[in-house]
């Protein structure tokens, strides 16, 4: 048997032309009066997926969720799902359950009340309601909580009777609003890995809408980075994080530096870059920057190394002043002032446990990086 | 906090009470008056409660008004209840402001004039008055309060749990009376139990909209008084008194009681 750990690292649907997407956003459009929430957006959702939509809010996110599920409907375009058009099937007839942000349990039914409620909807008989509500409290671990009202119970216990729920119908696609966003942030990282056990162990896709990049990049297969109502990049976490496709999506992401510049010199393979201050940057792998374009070296701190004297073989150095130290324990991070006054950030993992080369406050230092450990950046 | 009692304190206290229950204590001291003379106190006695029950005519007025007041609170409920609903599910459409304030226009209307239009209406289309134009008028005026109390309770309503009940599978219908109704309940019944006061208690549109064979016991007692008040009206007033009083006290022991309980569950639960 194949360990998870496995299926998730060969699971790349969208690699592949011949699977067909399960969910397909085709060409939509949605507006609240004057206001525009998404818009013209395309995205392909595969089964089995673990999906994160990440942005900050307003960014029209969860409107893409709310469409999914069927409380708002596309101004223009359409939604498939397995092939089918949703459009003008209402929430209660769609194969699909969301999690809700809030939570929203019912509040004057029981924990067990709650989960049987979308199963007797479907008219399912008494006795398979109670072992599939049986089986849910296992699987969220609340046995013992089955007769409790919502009130009665932590807020780590409501996002599990929440997930419960939600999951209870066995629905084709679990779509998850902020679903750890009320939790604190010890019990989250926990959760985050129960969800993804869970999905695993379902087989459902999920959809899930983060502004919290930490939770998009651990749980997700893949992250759509969203903004304004639109898609800005559709990638794995490693993709979006290692090859950001614009400006926005490096600067979204994690810590980066941002050096603006033009290419004074392509090859096939490199592209020389000139800063505004005459600093040259040479770069491997190029995109698809052209001579003479304006563009943004984007690097992240981790790959840039700081030392007292410029390194023999760099092919990349800078020369500024040690502007900052922050020592964060695990690693410490540089600020480095250079000499046209930009500030870059590095930082370097406190491996040993001793420093050997010890730079302070206000020293002449370098930085130095490899030809590919950044990316040319030219939207 | 200060909890000191000073002469200003006890006084201002003292006043304010004798100011809002003086009257009331008053009429429930003479309704156990021996003598006949409502204002010379003649030794206790409950005769009066005693020949209250034998007063045919008050006895009927009673049964009237308990029949109105339970039916009109009842359609009131419903229309109040829908109307609320309405007012602030569909806030976009044309016209709302002015929605909103003709549903809330009879509170603040005089009764006289609620009164005298229903008056003008039943007659213009020859409904006879008597007990339908009464629980009429009063489902007309007490609609009004429910929605007030009910909107109030839905501004604050979670919208999700709603869109939670749909996304599980139940049509709207099923979703009003299997989760907004529930959870509202508490609003509801006091819309239904505003409503049932005040038709109780209404003496001026009741006098516009009733007819023979209708009275009200507030327009009976009105039109005894006029005679000459009798301690009779003074011990039917004192259990009227007494049953609200009833009333409200159970409530807010109920009330208050779940609150503690909801509290109390709510630290275990952070404990747990």
């Amino acid at each position: 048997m194949k360990s998870l750990g496995s299926i998730r690292r060969d699971f790349a649907p969208w690699n592949d032309p011949d699977t067909k997407p399960y969910i397909r956003f085709e060409n939509v459009t949605k507006r609240f009066g004057d206001f525009t929430a998404v818009n013209n957006l395309s995205l392909a959702i595969f089964e089995r997926e673990f999906f994160a939509l990440l942005g900050a809010s307003g960014c029209g996110k969860s409107t893409l969720l709310r469409m999914l599920a069927g409380f708002e409907e596309p101004t223009e375009g359409r939604i498939l799902l397995d092939g089918q058009d949703l459009r003008g099937i209402p929430p209660y007839r769609r194969p699909v359950n969301m999690m809700f942000q809030s939570y929203a349990l019912f509040p004057h039914m029981t924990v067990e009340k709650n989960i049987a409620f979308g199963l007797k909807q479907d008219g399912m008989a008494k006795a398979d309601i109670d072992a599939r509500v049986a089986e849910m409290l296992k699987l969220v671990k609340l046995e013992h909580f089955a007769q409790r009202r919502p009130h009665q119970l932590s807020g780590g216990q409501r996002q599990r009777v929440a997930l419960a729920r939600s999951v209870a119908k066995r629905p084709k696609v679990l779509l998850l609003d902020e679903p750890l966003g009320a939790l604190d942030k010890k019990l989250r990282e926990e959760t985050q890995f129960e969800l993804m056990d869970l999905q695993q162990e379902l087989g459902l896709t999920f959809v899930v809408v983060t502004h919290d990049q930490e939770e998009a990049m651990t749980m997700a297969d893949r992250i759509a980075i969203m903004d304004k109502g639109e898609v800005m990049q559709v990638a794995t976490p490693a993709e979006v994080y290692e090859a950001p496709n614009s400006r926005f999506v490096a600067g979204f992401v994690g810590n980066v530096n941002m050096f603006e510049g033009s290419v004074a010199e392509r090859t096939e393979k490199t592209a020389r870059i000139t800063g505004s201050t005459g600093a040259e940057i040479l770069v491997e792998n190029a995109g698809d920057a052209t001579a003479g374009a304006s563009v943004a070296f984007a690097i992240r701190p981790e790959k840039i190394k700081v030392s007292s004297r410029k390194p023999a073989d760099a092919v990349n150095a800078l020369e500024g002043e040690v502007y900052d130290i922050a020592y964060l324990g695990d690693m410490t991070v540089y600020h480095v002032k250079l000499e046209d006054g930009q500030v870059v950030r590095a930082s370097t993992m406190n491996a040993s446990r001793t420093v050997d080369d010890p730079l302070t406050w206000s020293d002449r230092a370098w930085v130095s990086f490899r030809p590919d450990a950044g990316v040319v950046l030219t939207r | 906090m200060n909890t000191t009692w000073s002469r200003f304190n006890i006084t201002s206290i003292v006043l304010g009470f004798a100011f809002l229950y003086l009257p009331i204590v008053l009429l429930v001291i003479f309704s156990f008056n021996a003598s006949k003379l409502v204002t010379v106190w003649g030794g206790f006695s409950t005769k009066w409660y005693a020949s209250l029950f034998q007063n045919q005519g008050l006895m009927d007025a009673a049964w009237v008004t308990i029949r109105v007041a339970l039916v009109s609170a009842s359609v009131a409920t419903v229309l109040g209840t829908l109307a609320a609903l309405v007012l602030t599910r569909y806030t976009r459409f044309r016209g709302r402001v002015l929605f909103t304030g003709m549903v809330f226009a009879p509170l603040v209307m005089p009764e006289v004039i609620t009164g005298l239009s229903l008056l003008l209406l039943f007659v213009a289309v020859g409904l006879d008055r008597g007990f339908l134009t009464v629980t009429l008028a009063h489902i007309t005026f007490s609609m009004c309060f429910v929605a007030v109390v009910v909107q109030s309770r839905l501004l604050t309503f979670d919208r999700s749990l709603e869109e939670a009940a749909m996304d599980l599978g139940a049509p709207p219908v099923k979703t009003f009376f299997q989760i907004t109704l529930p959870v509202i309940a508490p609003a509801v019944i006091s819309g239904w139990m505003l409503a049932f006061t005040l038709s109780l208690d209404d003496l001026v549109i009741a006098s516009f909209a009733s007819g023979p064979g209708a009275t009200t016991l507030p327009m009976k007692i009105y039109s005894q008084v006029r005679l000459g008040v009798t301690p009779e009206i003074n011990a039917a007033c004192t259990i009227l008194i007494a049953i609200v009083a009833v009333g409200v006290i159970a409530a807010s022991i109920v009330n208050k009681q779940r609150e503690v309980q909801r509290r109390r569950d709510e630290q275990a639960a952070q404990r747990a």
